[in-house]
């Protein structure tokens, strides 16, 4: 597109103070992770003189990070596998089946997408401690494949839609029973919609606060937000090491980023754009 | 077929739709989660309207709603517009300002806690020695929620960009050339072609605005927990304190019930929206 040059320079100057805005307090949070606490509270924006790489070593031990990375992917594998497990072949149906009944199944869905997590949490935590599930681990798992599924669903049925049903009558004219067509030849088309299913539903499980600060209340099995929020406050006294800690429990998903950027963006934005 | 759709609509049902009638019912009871729940009528309700803590809460809801109606909107419709122009800064440029809508909400309050608004370690400070006389926007019952909010927007902003920026690459390329061969410069392009052209995206993204909105939680649930003085409590940091913490179970689940109010009118107002886009349309 051929811009004027007034409109030109706007929106360069708007990108780069766009793009500082979102960086600043990403780069500060690296950098001070970096230094003594002293040095932070002298200059918060100053580079780091000496590299003091030993936050990180003591942000692990004091933090015990390992057992609760540990508990995070945990969650995130079974949440992405209950998900992926009960929303495909709901979303292939809901892709196929016409009729009154299944509208409603449809609205449905939809409906559970926008409901406020505090119009279940509360007795949905009292029933789970009567049965004996605060602190367990695949329990919010569980919670999480409710919360997350709606979305799948949606994102899948997309994909089944854009299958032809002439491969499915194909395969139903050699013989093939309904689980079979769907496991043959549904599932395989839909590999790629699965994929960006999986990364959504892994990125929102690992980060997700509500549930897991509520239902995981035992120092032995909280994920690494929940431990991240427990050990660090207002009022915390040592950035460095609680830096250390955040920039430890960011950098997979940064990766993971980094290398997917468009299941991400097409994923999260999925829904959000109309034509 | 139906067996198909089974298992999922098992677990959603299970996990949401029973628990949400449960609030609904609990709402009517005196109950403090573990005991037997004794029948209340509308006293939760009345107990509420009585509580000016309720008030204040609601009010921060609409003006948390009427924040993000506007600034993130404004930011993101000019920026997606902006990175239109620049199709060649484009692709790095929406990696840079989505980044923050992947960072993990409890992290990102800390960061803003310690690095920004801190007035020994953040930003704050450094204004601080440098001339600039600014307190801690945390600490102050008046300004704390629109010191959370600025965390919301730096986390929300970017990603709604991108939302508008896909949408916007749908137009059609010959009608901004057009527009443009008619001498129309970026604020006339801007009003009568981007935005019209993306009105089905952007009517979503308010109603879920709304929506939103009134569900709003984490960030003031870990940068201030409400306070300081309950000058950022919302409706659901006052009925997760009730439930969790005041042993009030019953007022938790009115106030949830309120909350959801809100979010069905945001609802309604969008489908109603929907039939008369089709009634006009056909």
């Amino acid at each position: 597109m051929i811009a004027d040059r007034w409109s030109r320079t706007f929106s360069l100057g708007l990108i780069g103070v766009a793009s500082f805005s979102s960086l600043l307090p990403i780069v500060l949070a690296v950098m001070n992770a970096l230094k003594t606490t002293v040095e932070i509270g002298s200059n918060p924006l100053a580079l780091p003189t000496q590299l003091h790489w030993e936050n990180f070593s003591s942000a692990w031990r004091n933090a015990q990070l390992g057992p609760s990375l540990l508990h995070s992917a945990e969650v995130a594998t079974l949440t992405i596998l209950m998900v992926c497990i009960t929303a495909t072949p709901c979303a292939y149906v809901l892709a196929r089946q016409k009729g009154k009944f299944w509208r409603f199944i449809t609205f449905y869905f939809m409906g559970t997408i926008t409901v406020p997590v505090q119009l279940y949490l509360y007795p949905l935590y009292f029933i789970f401690a009567k049965l004996g599930l605060v602190n367990s681990i695949p329990a919010v798992a569980l919670i999480y494949t409710a919360m997350f599924s709606p979305f799948a669903i949606f994102l899948l049925r997309t994909y089944a839609l854009a299958i032809p049903v002439a491969l499915e009558e194909a395969a139903q004219v050699d013989g093939a029973k309904p689980w079979q067509t769907f496991w043959y030849v549904i599932l395989p088309m839909m590999r790629p919609g699965l994929l960006t299913v999986a990364i959504i539903v892994g990125l929102n499980a690992w980060n997700e606060f509500v549930i897991a600060v509520t239902f995981l209340q035992n120092d032995s099995n909280v994920t690494a937000i929940v431990r991240f929020y427990n050990l660090t406050g207002q009022y915390s006294t040592d950035w460095g090491e609680m830096l250390a800690a955040a920039v430890t429990i960011v950098l997979p998903i940064v990766v993971i980023f980094v290398l997917l950027q468009r299941q991400f963006i097409d994923g999260m934005t999925s829904g959000a754009v109309k034509s | 077929m139906w067996l198909f759709a089974l298992p999922a609509l098992l677990i959603n049902i299970c996990i949401i739709l029973v628990p949400a009638v449960l609030t609904f019912t609990a709402a009517f009871f005196m109950w403090d989660g573990v005991g037997t729940p004794a029948w209340a009528g509308l006293a939760n309700f009345q107990n509420m309207a009585a509580d000016p803590v309720f008030w204040s809460a609601l009010t921060n809801n609409f003006i948390w709603t009427a924040i993000f109606l506007t600034v993130p909107v404004c930011l993101a419709l000019v920026m997606a517009a902006a990175l239109l122009m620049a199709p060649k800064a484009r692709i790095v440029v929406q990696s840079i300002i989505f980044l923050p809508r992947i960072i993990a909400v409890a992290v990102t309050g800390r960061i803003f806690q310690g690095m920004i608004f801190s007035p020994v370690t953040g930003v704050v400070a450094w204004l601080n020695e440098h001339g600039f006389s600014i307190s801690d926007p945390l600490a102050d019952p008046d300004r704390s929620l629109y010191a959370v909010a600025a965390v919301d927007i730096w986390h929300w902003w970017g990603f709604l960009a991108v939302v508008f920026l896909s949408a916007m690459r749908q137009i059609s390329v010959d009608q901004i050339e057009a527009a443009r061969l008619d001498g129309a410069g970026f604020l006339a392009l801007f009003r009568y072609v981007l935005i019209p052209g993306i009105r089905p995206t952007l009517i979503l993204m308010l109603i879920l605005t709304v929506i939103w909105s009134f569900q709003v939680f984490e960030f003031i649930f870990i940068v201030t927990r409400g306070g300081p003085a309950y000058g950022s409590e919302v409706l659901a940091t006052f009925a997760y304190r009730h439930a969790f913490f005041e042993g009030d179970v019953g007022q938790a689940a009115a106030a949830a019930c309120v909350m959801s109010l809100f979010g069905l009118c945001a609802t309604a107002v969008y489908l109603w929206l929907q039939i008369t886009d089709d009634a006009q349309s056909t």
